[in-house]
């Protein structure tokens, strides 16, 4: 017996849209992580003093960064909302028979969010 | 009247008279009814004998004839030609498996990773006959029934990036069917099959594609089965670390 074994193309990820889409949240994370530096570095200005903290504002308020934050900001909602989305798959609450239906369980999750992100919309607004 | 016909092309391997497979093209009778596995078993019987490929039942049940049909992996008995006539259909192994001649895949590595994972009830103490049998109660057996469907047929593997990637990987199927019996009220096993679930080839491979949930035949959703079992032994350890005094 000699099996013949198929290699797997670099280019996997293109074959199917779910593949895509998987690698495009996978992606997500990187946006997330940069974001996280800049926030990061937002607060270690700020214990720097008044001064170099809005020379690093006048610097996040440039269009390059302006833009980076929409995309930033597009690839959380797409993680958050495929994620989301995933939890009904994992998170299995049964009464008796029956499993409680997905839309509960995804409702559950979006509820505190909506309601957390409100909160911090006011009191930046405040 | 002449007949009518399709095209399908099947990829062939002869490992005694060539070196890797080619695609040779067949014209078979075309019946509105006939699903993917009639139109090769046609060619087989009075085309070309030679055609290799593996089939039972022909009723989605044996799970023995999962090929790839138009880079699908699909069970050929449940593909119907007319989904795809007038074009051309192209028919090849299942993907991520080693071909071992024409459509026949070699399946040693599924059988020894199913196996690993113990499918089956474990008990510390069998209860004496005397007693009676195992009773469940419906909502007992509502817990795992889905993931019971299973049948073995390995088209999550051939769908899953993971497999494709990482040969180690348990897999699709053998995690949904030790989470069946993880979820078997009757079972006892949980903690000796998290020996070999919480493992890197085990469900931490699993990046959550979701693509083996959407090809299974049988809906046993296999995706959730592996992050409903990463949910479970995370908040397993979680009570371990918190509540050392509980034991496990």
């Amino acid at each position: 017996m000699r099996p013949f074994v198929r290699p797997v193309p670099s280019t996997w990820w293109l074959k199917r849209r779910v593949y895509f889409l998987f690698i495009l949240r996978e992606l997500t994370s990187v946006f997330i992580a940069v974001y996280l530096i800049l926030f990061l570095n937002l607060l270690y200005q700020l214990s720097l003093g008044r001064q170099a903290y809005e020379i690093y504002l006048d610097f996040l308020a440039t269009p390059g960064m302006i833009v980076f934050h929409v995309v930033a900001f597009v690839a959380a909602l797409y993680h958050t909302i495929t994620w989301f989305g995933l939890l009904p798959n994992i998170i299995v609450v049964r009464i008796g028979e029956n499993r409680v239906s997905s839309k509960l369980i995804a409702g559950a999750n979006y509820v505190p969010w909506i309601a957390v992100s409100a909160i911090i919309f006011l009191i930046l607004k405040g | 009247m002449s007949k009518e016909t399709i095209t399908l092309e099947v990829l062939r391997y002869r490992p005694e008279q060539e070196q890797e497979p080619t695609f040779q093209l067949y014209e078979s009778e075309y019946r509105e009814d006939w699903v993917v596995l009639d139109a090769i078993n046609h060619i087989k019987d009075h085309i070309d004998g030679t055609l290799s490929y593996r089939w039972s039942c022909r009723m989605g049940v044996c799970g023995s004839c999962g090929m790839m049909i138009n880079g699908e992996p699909k069970l050929s008995c449940a593909a119907f030609l007319r989904d795809y006539y007038p074009n051309p259909i192209r028919i090849e192994p299942l993907a991520n498996f080693p071909i071992e001649r024409d459509l026949v895949i070699v399946m040693d590595d599924f059988m020894e990773k199913l196996t690993s994972v113990k499918p089956w009830i474990l008990r510390e103490q069998e209860m004496p006959i005397s007693e009676g049998e195992y009773r469940q109660t419906p909502a007992e057996l509502a817990r795992y029934k889905q993931f019971s469907m299973c049948m073995n047929c390995m088209l999550c593997y051939s769908a899953c990036p993971v497999s494709a990637l990482e040969p180690d990987f348990i897999g699709p199927a053998a995690i949904a069917l030790a989470h069946r019996y993880n979820l078997d009220s009757r079972d006892q096993g949980r903690s000796w099959r998290e020996q070999v679930l919480s493992t890197e080839e085990g469900i931490w491979a699993c990046t959550y594609v979701g693509t083996c949930t959407i090809v299974c035949p049988v809906n046993v959703d296999p995706a959730g089965a592996i992050q409903q079992e990463k949910m479970s032994i995370t908040t397993e350890w979680f009570k371990g670390v918190l509540m050392p005094w509980k034991g496990r």
